[in-house]
């Protein structure tokens, strides 16, 4: 059973129609909020934990418990005045394979600022801060064009849609740091500062931005609140298995026939989203190599793991990966599976912030290791060393992009463990050839 | 009081206590890099990770985790012997192993954490990281390869020094430490990075392949460069003073030195004074130290003599001088050497009463005629802390650069009957208010109208818990100052009173800042170390022992009393003062009562009891009431934070930071 | 994958940007940005101010722009920051330009869902066409760079050049694009494939089919 077009919350996702105010509203976005907030925080907290609403930014964690930690009385501050709260949208898209925000923001924003009045008065909010990634330039322009909007239709800033509630929504761009994809490095650069991840505790929901109680999440999370209100907790919760619930935009790109973006029902097996969305693997299904069904950070699974996998948090679980963005990476037989993966620790090399020991240095040397074994250019312990490398890094960080640099190369060394010996040995046997 | 158990071991830790301070306290080392306990937490280096339950099922960074209720904090199992070996491995994969020419052999963490945590052998066969080399002034050399980024530097200058300008630019493993555009570092305090930076990355420039720590005599000193008493060490091989720093001392120093008392020390071994002058026919000649004394027996002067006391020497110096001039009938003392008369009957009027811990805790201080930065630097970051706690600082004089923003009210000695009302408001609504008189503002009725403020505001007082407050301050900027106060070192009118005395005969104690020209007709016999200003006046030079060369006692501008070792011997013929002073007392015909250092400290300690014991002599806490009116622009009597004693004027890396610094002048090295 | 490095400071390149101040429009956006942050947290402007400078930089010399020394410092002193925190934050992120680029910055995106759709015949493609990575061409028409995943995986591989993406690339696509910057035109943005609009599946569409031709309302089939 597939989605229906009348169950998807992004009905524009592919752009055919203006993302504008009138026609946002026309297809059924800031439909009477008033009422939304009218049922007051509790009531709307309760509804998206009832939903069964997880984070879409990665980590899958419930959206409404996340929401019910702000506090309900507001710290006070060193001259005894109560500290505002914020809401600040993760915006910062920049997983490898993930690109289902930008399809959001530059085609839907008026759900994503629907969401943000919801998700912020949900949580007491003063006003929400929609990090974008500095790349998506075309799609802030659209953030700042659909804000104007908003706030000239009274639906922002004060009385916001009418509810008696004052809440402001303000666009920050980013300028080239996946770091700041992570909640507290996102933070430190609203802040005016380097992008590198504070230690927890405390965390956001206790002092976040400028000290302040904050909540950090994703686009999709928030974009899709005011359509859980509307339909109710149930309608989302029919779709997807439990603690796995509700509906997911899907980013597949790589291998197949027509990679794509859609908004399919979780817990949709691979089979079938690749089969029904993307005419199926290049070559067809027997040239399937394997794929990375979570974005950059989650560990590669082989085909014959991944073909009937259900595409949900627990599914992929059960597979040795994640769901994560759910951003879908093919890769074929022509695939060259470990530069695939070397290319991904160049990435982690890249975007690494520098801060913290394990990160800093393991980034750099993996990538190095991986180039070696790309080639053929190592010794067989060698792989064993940098498994352990991996282990060094993993779990030692600050922040878990130490984590997700670490888990590619242990997924390839798990399942390609053979591939690699066999470049090794290939390039051990052309050299004493050529010595000889 | 939460109970938590390290390594099976129960303890109750402190309310707010990390989890590293839990494993200290249970007397477990835990190896760090990037923790400091005076610098905010990083949590970077990763080399602190203990195991902690309840918790994920991953070792913890100990420094930045509160220990909690209950916690079980083990910090000798597989998982953290396994984690400090991967921290160790990585800060190394890009380390040069350098350590046979790095300065920081010997006292280098990473070379003593790498041995009791490290793996012992390397695995990485890439290519190590390569940095190009940045220039931070003349004080601090930089081998940037040796970086392992804990950021101790950028935290201090911008947490205690308060001037922002040390940054790590890029990112990742290209991550770089840097000045703005590699300029010098810029304050007084710059070099205390050396001594934060765990590895040999910043070392000292002046010190630079001079020794080993291994080969240093350590002596344990007092800074004399200015009122605040630093507690240093001395560190000597033969003859030698190669470096000086700082100790730790919570009520005094902190663990902070400035870089005048840090690197003025090359000073003690250029233009000394090492053989007894005598002026014949207008010219100084050199002398023996009998020839020496034969010509002064000659002299009697009987009770027409006079003592005046320089910036850096010590009490039992004074307390000498002040026996041989006595013994001769005369009580002309004087230490103030630049003509302050101010009113010396109240010690407690004269003396820094609030303490410089409890400084950092006043909410409304108004500072008048005082440059904190360059008179006191260690009490400038006080007060920086106390800003940070949200004190508000309000400053008479003309402007300098703060670290911790402060108003500044104007010029004139006048503002202080006459301050502004937010001003007055701020202090007298305040529950720790402080006033702090600089040496810029004691003379020209200046004392006398800030202990007006004193009952105005009522800045003794009795706070809410109990503890007694007072909020009168002086700041002073002569280590011997305080003392020189004890052993009545201060004449009514100052030094006028001497030169209206017309002495036979003028002892100068190493009292480099006076103008002689007013002692034309008296016979000047210079007891000092350095061939500076007194010396080209003295008519008799007598060589004597800079400040590592002698134990002596100095009081600072708290009124501390504190001791220093004797570090060093004097070069050449030079002596140790007292030695002269009881030669000369010999010379004159008269007996001062001691024959050894001892007897001269017993006879000090039985003069003023309070010499004798180590911390702040009791100085009461009534003031007088002060008041008249004090007028005049204020003007700062420090113009080159570098060059204000003999021994800093005679230092080669003085001149350099006075010119670089402060003159703008490029060096070659500059621009390497 | 070019190593960044910050253009030394020179008196020459003091006497070029040493005045550089707001133009009267930036001016007013300048203090608009700043106004999107609570007060006393100005410094939170650093980030759009730098790209507004970096803007400027680019208008003044006809290029994607770049940040100077003294502009970085005229930033810092807008907002009343420590000049090394504002070099800190200008040397972290990628996009800012720290020393001289081109009039267009092309950059490719490398990472592995552009790899695998082709990101080599782009980055061949440009190197065919005489851009040499982390340089700027002769004619000071191009900057290269291999950049890191651009967020456009489902329409890789990609190319960003100054504020237009340019997807479903193919060498041929790419050289069209780049031919066409070099005439002055303005190339269509977004993927290039004739037979796609953006990230739906190419060809038969799998869903959402009403909204291919009216805006539609879905509310009714609730």
């Amino acid at each position: 059973m597939a989605l229906l077009d009348k169950d998807r919350i992004f009905t524009n996702v592919y752009g055919f129609q203006p993302w504008n105010l009138k026609e946002a509203q026309a297809r059924g976005a800031w439909d009477n909020t008033k009422d939304l907030i009218a049922r007051g925080r509790d009531a709307i907290i309760d509804e998206m934990k009832a939903s069964g609403l997880r984070g879409r930014g990665g980590a899958g964690f419930p959206t409404g418990m996340k929401w019910s930690f702000m506090p309900k009385q507001p710290p006070l501050d060193q001259n005894g005045n109560p500290k505002p709260s914020f809401l600040v949208i993760n915006a910062d898209e920049s997983e490898p394979g993930s690109c289902k925000d930008r399809e959001i923001m530059r085609h839907d924003p008026h759900l994503l600022f629907e969401g943000a009045l919801v998700a912020g008065f949900a949580m007491g909010a003063r006003a929400a801060y929609i990090y974008i990634r500095g790349e998506y330039i075309r799609e802030a322009e659209v953030l700042f064009a659909a804000r104007e909007e908003a706030y000239a239709a009274g639906l922002l800033g004060k009385n916001a849609a009418g509810s008696g509630y004052d809440f402001d929504v303000f666009v920050h761009r980013g300028a080239g740091a996946y770091i700041c994809g992570e909640e507290t490095a996102m933070i430190e650069s609203l802040e005016g500062k380097k992008g590198q991840p504070r230690l927890k505790p405390p965390f956001p929901a206790g002092a976040g931005l400028y000290g302040c109680p904050t909540t950090v999440n994703n686009v999709e999370s928030i974009a899709v609140a005011p359509t859980i209100l509307r339909r109710g907790a149930s309608w989302f919760s029919s779709f997807g298995r439990e603690n796995n619930k509700g509906t997911k935009l899907f980013q597949i790109s790589g291998h197949v026939n027509r990679p794509c973006v859609v908004e399919e029902e979780m817990s949709i097996p691979f089979s079938e989203l690749i089969e029904r969305h993307c005419g199926g693997i290049r070559g067809g299904k027997d040239n399937l190599l394997a794929v990375i069904p979570g974005g950059s950070s989650v560990p590669l699974v082989p085909a014959a793991d991944i073909w009937d996998a259900p595409m949900d948090f627990d599914g992929l679980k059960a597979v040795g990966s994640g769901l994560g963005t759910a951003a879908v990476i093919v890769m074929d037989k022509s695939t060259d599976i470990v530069r695939a993966i070397s290319r991904l620790s160049y990435f982690y090399k890249h975007e690494s912030c520098g801060q913290c020991t394990p990160c800093r240095e393991g980034t750099g040397w993996m990538w190095r290791v991986m180039e070696r074994l790309r080639t053929g250019d190592a010794h067989v312990e060698e792989i064993d060393m940098l498994q352990q490398v991996t282990k060094q890094v993993e779990g030692h960080t600050i922040c878990a992009l130490g984590d997700a640099a670490a888990w590619p190369i242990q997924g390839l060394i798990r399942h390609f463990r053979p591939e690699i010996e066999r470049r090794i040995e290939a390039r051990h046997g052309s050299l004493q050839q050529a010595a000889e | 009081m939460p109970k938590v158990k390290v390594d099976g071991v129960e303890i109750d830790v402190p309310a707010g206590a990390t989890v590293l301070q839990a494993a200290e306290l249970a007397g477990k080392e835990i190896p760090r890099f990037c923790y400091h306990e005076r610098l905010s937490i990083a949590g970077n280096c990763r080399m602190c990770l203990v195991e902690v339950k309840p918790g994920p099922p991953k070792p913890q960074a100990s420094c930045a985790l509160p220990a909690t209720e209950g916690q079980e904090i083990r910090t000798d199992s597989e998982m953290v012997k396994k984690a400090r070996e991967g921290v160790m491995e990585f800060l190394l994969i890009n380390h040069p192993l350098d350590c046979p020419i790095c300065d920081q052999g010997g006292e280098c963490d990473l070379q003593d954490q790498s041995v009791a945590y490290g793996r012992g052998g390397s695995r990485y066969h890439e290519h190590k990281r390569a940095v190009t080399e940045k220039y931070m002034g003349p004080l601090i050399k930089t081998t940037m390869t040796r970086c392992i980024h804990c950021t101790r530097c950028v935290r201090f200058s911008e947490e205690i020094a308060g001037v922002d300008e040390i940054g790590a630019l890029y990112r990742g493993e290209t991550m770089q430490i840097t000045t703005y555009l590699e300029k010098a570092a810029h304050h007084e305090m710059s070099a205390n990075v050396i001594d934060l930076c765990p590895v040999g990355a910043l070392t000292s420039r002046p010190y630079a392949f001079e020794a080993r720590p291994w080969e240093l005599k350590k002596t344990l000193s007092i800074d004399v460069s200015d009122a605040t008493g630093a507690n240093i060490r001395i560190d000597a091989r033969g003859r030698e003073v190669l470096r000086a720093l700082p100790r730790n001392n919570d009520d005094v120093n902190e663990e902070w030195l400035s870089d005048k008392a840090r690197f003025q020390v090359d000073g003690l071994t250029r233009r000394r004074l090492d053989k007894p002058f005598l002026r014949r026919d207008g010219k100084l000649v050199q002398a023996t130290w009998n020839e020496a004394f034969a010509a002064l027996s000659t002299l009697n002067p009987g009770a027409s003599i006079a003592a005046v006391a320089g910036d850096m020497v010590d009490c039992e110096t004074m307390f000498a001088a002040k026996a041989l001039v006595g013994a001769l009938g005369s009580n002309l003392l004087e230490g103030r050497q630049t003509g302050m008369d101010y009113d010396t009957s109240s010690l407690a009027a004269v003396n820094f009463n609030t303490t410089f811990n409890d400084i950092e805790t006043a909410d409304a201080i108004l500072i008048v005629g005082a440059h904190v930065r360059w008179e006191a630097p260690t009490v400038n970051v006080r007060l920086r802390k106390a800003v940070k706690r949200g004190a508000k600082v309000f400053l008479i004089g003309p402007e300098w650069e703060t670290t911790f923003g402060g108003e500044f009210l104007g010029e004139d000695l006048s503002l202080i009957g006459n301050l502004p009302g937010h001003v007055a408001d701020a202090l007298s609504g305040a529950k720790r208010p402080a006033v702090i008189l600089g040496g810029a503002a004691l003379g020209r009725g200046g004392l006398e109208a800030g202990l007006a403020l004193a009952g105005q505001f009522n800045l003794v007082r009795t706070l809410e818990d109990g503890t007694a407050w007072n909020g009168f301050n002086v700041l002073h900027m002569a280590a011997s100052r305080m003392g020189g106060l004890m052993l009545g070192y201060a004449q009514k009118g100052g030094i006028a009173d001497l030169v209206a005395a017309k002495p036979k005969v003028l002892i100068s104690l190493g009292a480099d800042e006076v103008d002689y020209t007013k002692f034309a007709d008296s016979m000047i016999v210079y007891i000092g170390h350095h061939g500076d200003k007194a010396a080209h006046a003295a008519d008799v030079i007598l060589p004597a022992s800079a400040y590592t060369e002698k134990a002596g006692t100095y009081v600072n501008t708290e009124g501390r009393v504190q001791f220093a070792d004797k570090a060093v011997f004097a070069p050449g013929d030079a002596r140790e003062d007292w030695t002269i002073l009881r030669a000369l007392a010999d010379a004159f015909g008269v007996s001062v009562g001691f024959d050894s250092f001892d007897q001269l400290r017993a006879a000090m300690v039985s003069a003023v009891p309070a010499l004798g014991v180590e911390g702040l002599a009791d100085y009461g806490a009534a003031l007088p009431a002060g008041g008249g009116s004090a007028s005049g622009a204020i003007a700062y009597p420090i113009k080159d934070f570098y060059m204000t004693n003999p021994i800093a004027r005679a230092s080669a890396t003085m001149q350099r930071c006075s010119a670089e610094l402060l003159h703008g002048e490029e060096f070659a090295e500059a621009a390497e | 994958m070019a190593d960044r490095y910050i253009e030394p400071d020179t008196p020459e390149l003091r006497a070029r940007w040493g005045n550089f101040a707001w133009t009267e429009a930036n001016a007013a956006k300048a203090k608009e940005i700043v106004a999107r942050y609570p007060e006393g947290r100005q410094r939170s402007a650093v980030m759009p101010l730098l790209d507004l400078a970096q803007r400027q930089v680019g208008a003044e010399l006809n290029t994607q722009g770049w940040l100077p020394i003294p502009v970085m410092e005229y930033i810092a002193a807008y907002l009343d920051m420590p000049i090394i925190r504002v070099v800190e934050v200008a040397s972290f992120y990628t996009m800012y330009n720290i020393a001289p680029i081109g009039r267009f910055h092309v950059q490719v995106c490398g990472t592995t869902p552009c790899m695998l759709r082709g990101s080599d015949d782009l980055l061949a493609t440009c190197k065919s066409r005489g851009m040499k990575k982390g340089h700027i061409s002769e004619d000071g028409l191009w900057s290269f760079t291999e950049v890191e995943c651009m967020g456009n995986c489902a329409s890789a591989p990609m190319v960003q050049i100054n504020d237009d993406n340019y997807e479903d690339l193919t060498s041929d696509r790419l050289n069209a694009v780049l031919d066409a910057l070099a005439r002055g035109e303005t190339p269509k943005a977004g993927t290039q494939d004739p037979a796609r609009h953006t990230v739906e599946p190419v060809g038969e569409p799998t869903n959402l089919v009403a909204m291919m031709s009216e805006n539609h309302d879905y509310r009714s089939e609730w």
